[in-house]
């Protein structure tokens, strides 16, 4: 895929990640304990071949940068072609207005031009899932379709209340009607924010929308134009995950302690790459007690851990108690305190005999070097 | 090419014979410890730590793991545009070539190396030992004496100072004598294999050392005695921190095992010395219900069912449900059946254990160790005793089989 040039979107700063997003944006959220939600789209592009990869920003990007620094983590420290990161741009009649991702799109055309590759393989950057997008790109082919769009079949039972990308395809798999709505819903088929079409084709929607004043790339470039292009749906069987809310973040984090799960997302079509930060094994006392749950590296746990999820170097002290909790880098559990139903973002020190409980549909979040 | 104040050369050469089975395709300095890291890791990270970022690593046996391993050094932060590391197997010339015949010769066969960078200090290290240490504290005591030498020593068990290189010092740690491996002591203060030299007197020596046909051409033997009978200024700089060399299959063991304690002397976790290693990529670990660990180090991609304890498992093992692991260190990707139990065993990497194993002994200390190599298989229900050791090739003695090289990583 040295043909694709992958572009990941990371300018939606308007999901109801709360505290988890005051700091960061969607894309640098730590996820599965020693991860940040970018690395699965990133390695999915790597481990598919693509050489070229742009990733558009917005404010808050600090995390971001820091983590993905020069791409090495991820091949992507090249002297031809590598990782580009976009920042906003802030031109002086743009100031007011609330920008689309057309606008952000159409302000790094430069990028899109000067890069050598034909196709493009653009995806937001909050999904989750492990995919080899040449089969996307033989789907391609095969449909002789101008656009492939990346769904995934979801059950009614599976349903949130959220509002998603539906869609309805024809026996051929072209997509006749496509509506982002909370409840009425076309069909199971929902988009997974990825798509594949040829970079020319994506260059011309952009100037489109530019030229009509439309802000939406999905509303307005894909909706708009399903009599004026062929568009398809690629179905991705597996397990894929859309990371929009407090609710989706801390269900599909919950998602992981199932093993088949957690083996078919960091090992199917190639591992998961994230920034290395050199942390020693994780250090089981005498005292510790730990079942169903993801340890990061450089813990060191005394304590008691179920069904939780720990990042890298958290410390959980003997007669602490961590249950069905999410607890982020360097977290410090104290003695005799519990921490229940709860994402504590990093840096986190609860202080000893603290009882801090949220509920199982309803998960308590404390921010980011919060000291209780 | 640029001048640097010090360059570090780290002989990486020692195939490490009382390791048997473990070093049969990996030099001393490459054999894995402590769930992460390969031995020489540790002499690497201290490069880096202490700001030593010109760095030649002398290889000779079983080079192959050990010269991809360090690549070009970015894992331990020692690709520089100036310096950095740089792998110096034997090499031919116009005259022929020969293998390092020695410690000194390695050097010695390496001068233009060195000169490259006109250094005022050479910093001689061995891949072999396990120990945290800053060697800029150790140049500036060099300089501060106005020494010739400075050679690390650590005080080690009076009983034990038959197995090491003994200096004799004076309440200045001016040393007086040394003795290799002497059967009645006069000190317990042992070389760690650590030395500063400045390099025109050590490149002068070396020249010397090499015409002489009777000498074994080994820092320790021959190099130092010279010095001193020259009446040069040598001291030794004491150490007292952790340091260990892991030349047996008992002590390698113990090592990993010393690393249990709740405040193990060797502190991995110390935020401002890291310990560098190349990383598997792996996820984090799984620790399942039902499951039981205690008293372990445990790395990342490890899938534990069963019950682990006072153990060091690698990147990517998995224990299954009702198998017990005591006592033990099992290297990356070792797979673990169900209802196997396994006592005081090293295990290389990607060995496989079938349900029902049996495999060492319980007991107490490092007596008794089994060992089994890389690539081993034991089949459904085998019963490995203690104390033996089994690899590839004499694996069918003991009922095992070598393992396949399909791709395990699908099947897991």
């Amino acid at each position: 895929m040295r043909d694709v040039l992958g572009i990941i979107n990371d300018t939606d700063i308007r999901q109801k990640l709360k505290d988890l997003t005051r700091v960061r944006s969607t894309a640098a959220v730590p996820f599965g304990g020693r991860y940040r939600i970018i690395d699965f789209v990133l390695s999915n592009m790597t481990n598919s071949g693509i050489k070229n990869i742009g990733i558009l920003t917005q404010s808050y990007n600090r995390s971001l940068l820091d983590h993905v620094d020069s791409g090495r983590e991820w091949d992507l420290l090249s002297k031809r072609d590598g990782l580009f990161v976009l920042p906003p741009i802030f031109r002086y009649d743009q100031f007011t207005g609330n920008l689309g991702d057309v606008d952000h799109y159409y302000n790094h055309m430069d990028y899109l031009t000067r890069s050598r590759q034909q196709y493009i393989l653009i995806s937001n950057s909050n999904v989750i899932y492990n995919m080899d997008y040449r089969e996307v790109q033989q789907c391609y082919e095969e449909k002789k379709a101008d656009i492939v769009i990346v769904y995934k079949n979801i059950q009614p039972e599976e349903q949130n209340n959220h509002r998603v990308l539906s869609l309805l395809l024809d026996n051929n798999g072209q997509i006749r009607d496509m509506a982002a709505s909370k409840e009425n819903r076309l069909s199971p088929a929902v988009a997974m924010e990825t798509a594949f079409m040829k970079k020319s084709l994506f260059m011309e929607i952009v100037d489109d929308c530019i030229a009509r004043g439309y802000r939406d790339f999905t509303k307005d470039g894909l909706i708009k134009n399903l009599d004026k292009y062929n568009i398809f749906g690629y179905e991705h069987k597996g397990f894929a995950a859309k990371i929009d809310s407090i609710d989706t973040y801390y269900r599909h984090s919950m998602d992981l302690l199932k093993p088949e799960i957690w083996k078919e997302l960091f090992f199917k079509h190639g591992n998961i790459f994230t920034k290395v930060k050199d942390e020693p094994p994780v250090k089981y006392l005498a005292s510790a007690d730990v079942s169903n749950s993801l340890l990061a590296n450089g813990c060191h746990i005394a304590g008691t851990v179920e069904n939780s999820i720990l990042g890298r170097g958290v410390t959980v002290h003997a007669g602490a108690v961590v249950r069905n909790a999410i607890v982020m880098q360097k977290g410090q559990i104290h003695r005799g305190s519990t921490v229940e139903n709860a994402i504590l973002d990093k840096d986190v020190v609860v202080t000893p005999g603290k009882q801090l409980r949220g509920e199982r549909d309803y998960p308590l979040v404390i921010e980011k070097q919060a000291v209780i | 090419m640029t001048k640097q104040e010090c360059v570090a050369m780290l002989l990486a050469g020692g195939q490490g014979t009382r390791l048997g089975i473990l070093t049969r395709k990996l030099a001393k300095p490459a054999v894995p410890f402590g769930g992460k890291y390969r031995i020489i890791d540790f002499t690497l990270s201290n490069c880096a730590n202490s700001g030593i970022y010109t760095v030649g690593v002398l290889t000779q046996y079983q080079p192959l793991i050990l010269n991809s391993y360090i690549g070009i050094g970015s894992h331990w932060d020692l690709d520089k545009k100036r310096g950095g590391v740089t792998v110096l197997p034997p090499y031919v010339r116009h005259d022929g070539g020969h293998w390092y015949l020695g410690t000194a010769n390695a050097v010695y066969q390496n001068i233009e190396f060195v000169d490259q960078y006109d250094p005022e200090y050479v910093l001689v290290l061995s891949g072999d030992h396990i120990y945290k240490m800053d060697y800029s504290i150790l140049l500036d005591y060099h300089k501060e004496r106005e020494a010739d030498v400075t050679i690390a020593v650590i005080e080690v068990p009076w009983e034990e100072t038959h197995r090491f290189g003994i200096m004799n010092t004076d309440k200045d740690n001016v040393i007086l004598e040394f003795q290799e491996k002497p059967k009645e002591a006069k000190n317990n203060l042992a070389s760690m294999g650590v030395y500063v030299f400045n390099w025109k007197l050590l490149r002068k020596v070396l020249i010397e050392d090499e015409m002489n046909k009777e000498s074994d051409h080994d820092f320790g033997k021959n190099i130092i005695p010279m010095l001193l009978d020259e009446k040069k200024r040598i001291f030794a700089y004491p150490f007292r921190h952790y340091w260990k060399d892991v030349g047996t299959i008992e002590s390698l063991w113990q090592a990993n095992m010393d690393l249990l304690l709740d405040q193990p002397e060797l502190d991995l976790y110390e935020r401002d010395w890291k310990i560098y290693s190349v990383n598997p990529n792996q996820p984090v670990q799984f620790i399942a219900k039902g499951a039981h660990v205690t008293h372990s180090l445990i790395n990342e991609g490890c899938q534990i069912y069963g019950s682990v304890k006072n153990s060091v498992l690698f990147p990517g093992v998995v224990v299954g449900k009702n198998s017990v692991v005591n006592d033990s260190v099992l290297m990356s990707d070792t797979v673990i059946g169900e209802n196997v139990t396994i006592e005081r065993t090293i295990m290389g990497e990607e060995c496989t254990v079938e349900d029902n194993c049996v495999i060492g002994q319980p007991g107490e200390g490092p007596e008794g160790i089994t060992v089994l190599g890389e690539n081993v298989v034991a089949t459904q229900g085998k019963v490995i005793p203690s104390g033996v050791e089994i690899n590839i090739e004499n694996c069918h003695e003991f009922g095992c089989a070598p393992n396949g090289l399909k791709d395990r990583k699908g099947d897991l």
